[in-house]
């Protein structure tokens, strides 16, 4: 049995991971049996070409996959899949590369399957109020080939313009509007998945038997590849209302989304940014908030128009009464783009006020927001490392940006001290290590503090039910693997390709 | 020691069964009442032990759908597990003990001005039954089901292992969701203590708008027309024999304004109302009861199968129920079974069997085609090795 399958995933570490190119760079058995099954010209091999697969958004955690494949079809994923299960290879999906917890960390014993050439949209339906498109398609052109029909795909994640929806299966992804629509997990109606098995088969949201689907959602990858995938599309609001509201303090912009919420208003979306955020912000893209706020408040409504008239005079209102210095509203859609410019800059913005930065993704119950707050502020001013703080305010989902400069030594280290406090202070509070970012390699560590040991054990049950030979995606999402008992159909017998040649 | 006694050291309510309860004729050998988590843990570790077949119970709405158990030592009963243990309005979030009643959690909620959008169809049922059965009604149209909802589970495991997954916030992918994997799964992977939910407000205003349709195409053009205008109804239901009607919720002014707009679009047989139309959030009538999944242009082609004398409620969603009028053979009901399949996969739909009886149930297929059948039941095994939980309540003898 290949060993390197079960080689357990290295915690993630502090520093920078990059590790050695692979010894072999030439095709090896299976390296040559993939380029039999797909073409040469959708298997990289080549050391230079692998490099440029090593990380996903998050640049910290770096591994270079042993071999790359291109597929084009459901089929020959599912083969692939197979060649990987029966040599005892691990192997691991990845869309367009943007997500932020290292969940499409490639494996340097493994295989990187990349989705990018499945770029079909196969059907709109509008009757129906669905498409069927495939994982490598982008989120927005989703949205792009329905818009003209007065429909849209809600999850809009910031990195929208390039991700894939392949990607947003695994992560489940949000984005700023989740507030009122929901995730992913609520947009998808069914996804064929090649199983760990190398089997073909469509899980549904509701159909007969369990809901596989829902687990299969925001999975991180860990249980399959989805090759094709059946989206609910959404009518396009009659109308969309967007104000900006600047306070003197955190902790006013805290009390207007209270009472926001506690208006029994549902807006599509609140953000808000603090005066670090902001200085960032305005350094980067002038967006001109307004000069000496200690916060900005956007909130947008959507919906049909006499309903958003009403809740928007409310909001402007419970804004004023809070105590906001300045309201803008946006009287049209460039007016909204400026308004949500420097809110969609920010965390490359901080990049122009400190050399380097962590973002961090949290969630406390939004109650709790100026207790935590609080807490952020003490934590920097201990340490020295200044915080700026971007939120999804209406569900309490922070993305807390440590700076630090990477040329002074030791400050990353005190960097990644301060964001994982921050998390434990999600978690003392009654939140999660993550909202929508996934736990990743980068997240797996802090597992352990937000669940149990059964309840880690329980989820695992679920991958076990899936991929026993634990080959699909693994040293994600959880801390240790689960040992799955009995294998069925797993060859105990020695290495198919053992004394032919080495793997990678 | 007898299983009645290693239970009854665990659990203050323990007793035999009786033949009233039993689970489509199939009789507890007995009854255990956990009052909390943690006697609801001991109990099943006893259950464990003694190698017992565990059937789950709330308040018995839904306890004759699916297939008979193969068998039932044990009835987990939840009524004593009724509390609500957190109501967080400031953030919108609810946890719920399995055994408490939908419509007092819904009465609780509701002094805070907050709801859980979850119709009850079923009155008296539970907040571990409704999900455990995936149940819902017409706000699935806006809100979604059980699986939408759920954002914290509490489950414990065949082992007597207490598990959770998820947890009280909103905005949360950290590990896997079992709350939707839980959700619909009939009592086979574990039993439901508690679960958290996303709240939403209750809408200040709400309006109702019906009109008359005449005929399959009539219902469809109908439900099209609402569908794809701007009003965003919370609710968009067709109800036999021919009606369409639409739920608006929202601020006076906005859903006075949203019901007139819906009307002039419904034409002038459309009716605003406050009440809700008869069959309204009821499941129809029949002595078998169908669950159907039937995309929106599906609708036409069902309604045209069933022909006007068999009872249908559908919502937007593509979701609806099929009610085989009382009496019907067997043979009708497999013969109305099978040509529903035909046209819904045709549409990448379904239909399964909820309730039927026994001389039915025999007769046909309850459950169809399931895709993924050979997953499910790896992971049934993980979670339940022995086959104790529900044994043969689900697809497939799972």
């Amino acid at each position: 049995m290949g060993s390197k399958g079960f080689a357990p995933e290295p915690i993630s570490g502090i520093v920078e991971k990059v590790e050695p190119l692979p010894n072999e760079p030439l095709p090896d058995e299976l390296g040559r049996r993939l380029a039999e099954l797909l073409g040469a010209d959708r298997v990289v091999t080549d050391p230079v070409r692998l490099r440029t697969y090593e990380c996903d958004g998050l640049t910290n955690h770096r591994s270079t996959p042993g071999i790359v494949v291109l597929p084009d079809t459901a089929e020959q994923i599912a083969a692939i899949v197979r060649e990987c299960a029966a040599a005892g290879v691990p192997y691991v999906a990845r869309g367009s590369g943007t997500g932020l917890s290292g969940g499409a960390l490639p494996r340097a014993d493994g295989v990187l399957i990349v989705t990018s050439r499945m770029r079909r949209i196969l059907e709109v339906d509008i009757p129906g109020q669905r498409a069927v498109v495939e994982p490598g398609v982008i989120n927005l052109d989703v949205t792009r080939a329905v818009r003209q029909y007065g429909y849209y795909f809600a999850p809009d994640p910031s990195s929208q313009q390039i991700c894939s929806v392949g990607g947003n299966v695994a992560e489940n992804s949000g984005g700023a509007h989740c507030l009122k629509y929901g995730f992913t997990a609520h947009h998808v109606l069914s996804c064929e998945v090649v199983t760990p098995d190398g089997e073909i088969v469509e899980l549904s949201a509701d159909g007969p038997g369990y809901d596989l689907l829902g687990v299969f959602v925001g999975a991180e990858g860990t249980l399959g590849i989805t090759t094709k995938i059946t989206v609910r599309l959404t009518r396009l609001p009659e109308t969309v209302q967007t104000l900006l509201a600047a306070f003197e303090s955190i902790e006013a912009g805290g009390a207007a989304v209270s009472a926001i919420i506690g208006a029994g208003v549902v807006p599509a979306a609140i953000e808000m940014m603090d005066a670090l955020s902001i200085e960032a912000a305005e350094a980067a893209v002038r967006c001109e908030y307004p000069p000496g706020a200690g916060a900005v408040l956007i909130v947008e409504l959507d919906g049909p128009e006499p309903e958003v008239a009403a809740q928007f005079a409310q909001v402007e209102r419970l804004c004023r009464d809070a105590g906001a210095f300045e309201i803008r509203i946006a009287a049209d859609d460039a007016e909204r783009t400026l308004i949500w410019k420097g809110r969609k800059s920010a965390f490359a913005a901080v990049g122009r006020i400190s050399p380097a930065y962590i973002v961090q993704d949290g969630v406390i119950p939004r109650t709790v927001l100026p207790q935590v707050l609080a807490r952020i502020d003490a934590l920097s001013a201990e340490s020295g490392v200044r915080v700026a703080n971007v939120f999804h305010a209406g569900d309490g989902n922070l993305h807390p940006l440590v700076l630090f400069d990477d040329a002074e030594p030791g400050a990353e280290q005190r960097a990644e001290e301060v964001s994982g406090a921050i998390l434990d202070l999600c978690i003392e509070h009654g939140g999660s290590i993550t909202g929508e970012h996934g736990v990743g390699v980068d997240k797996s560590r802090y597992m352990p503090r937000m669940f149990t040991e059964a309840d880690l054990d329980t989820m695992q049950m679920v991958r076990c039910g899936f991929d026993p030979a634990g080959l699909c995606n693994p040293g994600k999402v959880f801390p240790t693997p689960r040992l799955c008992g009995e294998v069925p159909g797993v060859r105990k017998g020695p290495h198919p390709y053992e004394g032919k040649a080495d793997l990678f | 020691m007898q299983p009645i006694d290693a239970l009854a050291k665990v659990c203050g309510d323990v007793r035999p069964g009786e033949p009233a309860e039993g689970v489509l004729g199939v009789e507890p050998a007995l009854v255990a009442a956990p009052k909390d988590a943690s006697e609801a843990a001991e109990v099943m570790r006893v259950a464990a032990e003694k190698g017992l077949a565990v059937v789950p119970r709330g308040a018995e709405t839904r306890l004759d759908w699916g297939t008979p158990p193969e068998r039932c030592d044990l009835l987990v009963d939840t009524h004593r597990m009724d509390g609500l243990i957190e109501h967080a309005a400031g953030d919108l979030v609810a946890k719920a003990e399995a055994g408490q009643p939908m419509e007092r959690l819904g009465a609780l909620l509701a002094e805070r001005g907050q709801r859980l959008a979850l119709d009850v169809p079923l009155p008296g049922s539970t907040v571990g039954g409704t999900i455990a059965t995936g149940a819902s009604g017409p706000l699935r149209t806006l809100y979604g089901t059980p699986r939408n909802l759920v954002i914290g589970l509490t489950i414990v495991r065949a082992d007597g292992q207490i598990a959770r997954s998820g947890g009280k916030v909103v905005k949360n992918v950290a590990g896997y969701d079992l709350g939707r994997l839980f959700s619909g799964s009939f009592g086979t992977l574990g039993l439901i203590v508690d679960a958290t939910f996303r709240l939403h407000p209750v809408p200040s205003a709400a309006a109702f708008v019906s009109c008359q349709v005449t005929g399959p195409e009539d219902a469809f053009d109908a439900v099209q027309t609402v569908l794809h205008s701007a009003v965003a109804p919370s609710a968009l239901e067709y109800i036999s024999p021919g009606t369409v009607a639409v739920l608006l919720e929202g601020v006076p002014e906005g859903v006075d304004v949203r019901a007139r707009q819906i009307a002039e679009l419904l034409g002038e047989n459309a009716e605003i109302t406050e009440s809700a139309p008869d069959g309204w959030g009821r499941y129809p009538d029949g002595t078998t009861l169908i669950d159907v999944t039937a995309p929106p242009p599906a609708l036409r082609d069902v309604l045209t199968t069933l022909g006007p004398e068999t009872a249908v409620t559908w919502s937007g969603s593509g979701q609806g129920h099929v009610g085989v009028p009382t009496g019907s053979t067997p043979e009708k009901v497999a013969t109305v079974l099978g040509e529903l399949r035909g046209v819904l996969s045709r549409h990448r739909g379904g239909a399964v069997v909820r309730y039927a009886p026994e001389e039915v149930r025999g007769e046909i297929d309850v459950w169809g085609p399931v895709p993924g059948l050979a997953l499910m039941r790896r992971v049934k095994d993980q979670f339940d090795p022995d086959h104790r939980l529900s044994p043969g309540r689900f697809v497939g003898g799972i």
